[in-house]
């Protein structure tokens, strides 16, 4: 298990990104799943800055991995306004190119990169992601 | 973010390299709204050094398209598998013609 701190600006989406490549080879994941991974963890973190944090960044988003016998488990923590992904409805996606909406694109991401996705936020410790991508038998 | 034009006689190419997320998706959008404000709506996105697409870049990939259409298309040059898994993924793969080579793209214009 590791855990790294990042201070919430949309610039360190790259550094993340890094940490979250390493963790996947460490798990062991394949490129396309690394690749989820890393796309799934993108998208929580720029809408956490983005909307929860507002951009005004006061604080920070720890990210820490965890090796799984059958894959890697992502948890981010932060202390923003608690934004819970399961309430924001799926864009309608398979639209034609004028019906499509910028709006849930990120959370729509995140769960079909991953195999799990659950949130959990309260007043004392905030917001936690825990997200789960497992290897290919 | 490098973002490299280049106009030919039936279309524009445009190419960078990296990542496009949260944090220079704007700068994409801005070097492409310079090519559709000339009225250039024929678009070749050469995605060759591209690594890594987020949301935010799919997003103003999509809004060129809709500026591009139906005067003209933006398509897109090799796009690396993992992006072109997670585009398709999320069914947004059609909204854009792939190609293998730039050549093959300039040559459908």
């Amino acid at each position: 298990m590791s855990t790294k701190r990042f201070t919430c600006s949309l610039h360190n989406l790259e550094k993340i990104s890094e940490y979250i490549t390493e963790c996947a080879n460490h798990a062991g994941l394949n490129e396309t799943e690394a690749y989820a991974v890393q796309l799934a963890v993108d998208e929580a973190a720029t809408n956490i800055i983005e909307h929860g944090y507002g951009m005004e960044c006061p604080s920070r988003i720890d990210i820490t991995c965890v090796i799984l016998e059958n894959g890697l488990k992502v948890v981010i923590y932060d202390d923003a306004e608690p934004f819970d992904p399961s309430k924001v409805p799926e864009p309608a996606l398979n639209v034609s190119l004028d019906e499509i909406k910028p709006r849930g694109l990120g959370i729509f991401i995140m769960r079909k990169m991953m195999d799990e996705v659950n949130y959990v936020s309260s007043p004392d410790k905030g917001n936690t992601l825990t997200m789960i991508k497992h290897h290919k038998p | 973010m490098d973002i490299k034009k280049t106009e030919l006689k039936r279309c524009t190419v445009v190419k960078t390299s990296g990542r496009i997320d949260g944090s220079n998706a704007h700068e994409l959008a801005a070097a492409l709204k310079t090519v559709t404000a000339k009225n250039m709506y024929n678009i070749v996105f050469d995605m060759s050094e591209v690594n890594f697409v987020a949301s935010a870049g799919w997003w103003v990939l999509i809004d060129t398209q809709k500026t591009c259409k139906p005067s003209g298309e933006l398509v897109l040059v090799k796009v690396d598998q993992g992006i072109r898994e997670s585009l398709n993924l999320v069914g947004m793969g059609s909204y854009f013609c792939i190609y293998d080579d730039v050549t093959t793209a300039v040559g459908n214009f």
